[in-house]
């Protein structure tokens, strides 16, 4: 399966904006340390656009977006 | 006299009688200061009735008593004076520099009564306090306003002043001082506007007392090391200022585009943090004290210039369909030169092209300049346009509540008691959305910022879609809030610092003995202070309600379709959490346990 995963903030540097992960049976967890970011490290975890777990089961058609901690307002 | 200076200014612009009177310790302890101590002085010396701009309203600038101390942010102040936008209470809060020079004067706030005949303006240097014709500024931009007075009162004056759309009575004009930071919503430059009052300048060589310096030093080492540890204060901000925000609402879905009628943007991108960072930013800003620094500086065609924030580039951005950053830092920069809030501005501006995309408005109307979604290259002139009062821009200047009711259509604008609300689609985050309706200022993200919790998952993450619990969350945020905006904090270090830090730091600077619950307390007493001034002033407990569009109009797209805001079933816990009645109006009971009685 392929899954797209979205990156903001400083997760970009290096990885560029989106990056698509090759895997069979991904969960976030997995995806993200495959592209060597770490759970501490992540803030906010989307899976299409709603709250995510990192040890959820990803689908055909699910996407992630990650975000370090930023906010603001 | 420890963090208050125990002192203030009336200034009677008519007779121009300037008077220094004492404040009342007692009144000022349990009001805190800034956003508290001003709304005090409101209900006891205005009619909650009159006309916002009319010499009988007050125009109240009030700093806390954190104000100019060594805390960190602490330089905020408020103004604090009845809204001809709201006709609710007004308390605009800023940051800058000026807040802090008051204090160095030696005054804890500045009261403006009745108006002036003749264009003015006001020089405070500690004991002196002088009046000075302004006809030669009025008219004139903020930065040069600025740079003039500096000229003549020297560069270590704080300017706080009001530019062509506070002077032509905008009911989206702010106040603006050191330039660029803006006492921005609900239009209070217009009531400066309506007083002849140009500016006020200040240069203080005093120092605020300290009861406790080495408790003070142990709180604020402690303090800063909390706020440079959060990953939203003491990285994310500074990083990338709180334009970060875009894509983080974006992606859930909860980012207001074309006047709200949708709230996903696959474009988002383009005028993101991510990208101002890129492409634009030359430097990044603080104000006094502060360890944050989330202030921005861009480069636009070889020119730089300050900002923007967040809600800046949403609102002149996707809420007005615009992907071009360059043209939105520019009209953000001449929101901060023309003195106009940048929020209630570009929602304006999204309303009237929603008027102009439903035919509503007509062409003949508009004298040939472009009002429609995604036209950056009129983006500008419209701001000039609103300040100036120029042909439609007259309409525009009257706020999107008034706009839209002229065509009678008041259901196309999206805001809460006639203020504009910001860049949070509360269809997809509930507990933002009973916060709008039940501001006390009208549609605003700073009276109590649920998007931390619902959305950034600080203090702890809530589901943006539940229900369950996000009253009493509302009320702890409003409460907490109202604390912090009269100490004279930036919101900002409620990132990392909660009720039990600012008791430390308000106890090391004044000796007193505040708690938590009593932070707590003194937050809930200024919201039912402010909420008892609304009443008075004919706001019906039945204006805590959101814009039609929120409630019965599903988003069409992205991840929070299909939702409406459900504030009907909201609303009634709030209340009860509140100790409110069933309509919402504060309980005697409640209100002698508050000690407003």
């Amino acid at each position: 399966m392929k899954v797209e995963v979205r990156l903001f903030a400083t997760f970009r540097e290096g990885r560029g904006k989106k990056i698509y992960v090759e895997m069979d049976q991904p969960t976030p967890i997995k995806l993200l340390e495959s592209i060597g970011i770490l759970e501490e490290d992540v803030a906010i975890l989307l899976i299409n656009g709603r709250d995510g777990k990192f040890d959820q089961e990803i689908n055909d058609d699910d996407y992630l977006s990650v975000f370090p901690p930023v906010g603001g307002g | 006299m420890y963090g208050y200076n125990g002192k203030y200014l009336r200034i009677n612009l008519r007779t121009r009688e300037v008077k220094v009177e004492t404040l009342d310790l007692d009144i000022a302890k349990k009001f805190i200061g800034g956003r508290g101590l001003g709304t005090k002085f409101m209900m006891d010396e205005v009619d909650p009735k009159i006309d916002a701009l009319s010499p009988e309203n007050k125009l109240m600038v009030v700093t806390g008593p954190l104000t100019g101390t060594a805390t960190p942010t602490g330089g905020r102040y408020m103004v604090v004076t009845k809204s001809p936008l709201t006709g609710t209470i007004a308390s605009s809060n800023s940051g800058g520099f000026f807040g802090a020079e008051l204090k160095f004067a030696g005054y804890d706030m500045v009261i403006f009564e009745e108006k002036s005949e003749e264009p003015v303006y006001i020089n405070i240097v500690d004991d002196k306090v002088e009046f000075k014709n302004a006809s030669h500024l009025w008219g004139k931009l903020v930065g040069e306003t600025t740079d003039e007075l500096q000229a003549v009162h020297g560069e270590k004056s704080k300017v706080l002043t009001i530019g062509p759309a506070g002077e032509n009575l905008s009911k989206l004009a702010a106040i603006m001082n050191c330039k660029d930071r803006a006492a921005g919503r609900s239009g209070v430059g217009a009531v400066m506007g309506s007083k002849n009052l140009k500016a006020l300048v200040v240069k203080g060589s005093n120092k605020v007392g300290i009861k406790d310096p080495d408790a003070l030093k142990v709180v604020f080492k402690e303090s800063v090391k909390k706020i440079r540890e959060n990953g939203v204060s003491g990285e994310g901000l500074p990083t990338y200022g709180t334009a970060i925000l875009v894509n983080i609402l974006n992606e859930n879905g909860a980012y207001p585009c074309n006047n709200f009628q949708t709230s996903y943007d696959e474009n988002a991108d383009e005028i993101s943090g991510e990208t101002m960072k890129d492409k634009y930013l030359v430097k990044k800003t603080a104000c006094y004290r502060c360890p944050i620094a989330c202030g921005r500086w861009c480069s636009v065609d070889g020119e730089e210039m300050p900002g923007p924030e967040y809600e800046s580039l949403w609102s002149f951005g996707s809420d007005c369909g615009i992907h071009d950053l360059g043209e939105i830092i520019k009209a953000n920069n001449w929101c901060n030169e023309l003195g106009l809030d940048t929020i209630s501005a570009g929602c304006t501006l999204a309303a009237a092209m929603e008027l102009r995309q439903l035919d509503i408005v007509k062409a003949e109307e508009i004298n040939g300049t472009p009002l429609e979604f995604g036209n950056a290259a009129s983006v500008v002139e419209w701001t000039k346009k609103m300040a100036y009062r120029d042909g439609f821009g007259d309409k525009l200047a009257e706020g999107s509540y008034r706009l839209t009711e002229m065509y009678g259509r008041a259901d196309l604008s999206m805001s809460v008691k006639k203020q504009e609300l910001p860049a949070y689609d509360p269809r997809g985050i509930q507990g933002e959305g009973l916060q709008y309706a039940t501001s006390n200022r009208g549609g605003c993200h700073v009276r109590g910022y649920l998007i931390s919790p619902e959305i950034l998952g600080l203090p702890e993450k809530l589901d943006r879609f539940e229900l369950d619990g996000k009253a009493v969350w509302a009320k702890a945020f409003q409460d907490l809030t109202a604390s912090i905006d009269s100490l004279g904090m930036c919101l900002f270090t409620s990132f990392a610092l909660g009720a039990p830090d600012y008791a430390e730091l308000v106890n090391a600077v004044c000796g007193t003995e505040h708690t938590e619950e009593s932070i707590m307390e003194a937050g809930e007493r200024i919201w039912n202070i402010e909420k008892m001034f609304n009443l008075e002033s004919g706001i019906a407990p039945s204006e805590d309600k959101l814009p039609r569009r929120l409630l019965e109009e599903p988003i069409p797209e992205g991840p929070s379709k299909g939702w409406v805001h459900k504030l009907d079933q909201l609303l009634p816990e709030y209340y009860a959490v509140r100790g409110w009645s069933e309509i919402g109006i504060p309980t005697d009971e409640r209100l002698n346990k508050l000690g407003l009685k």
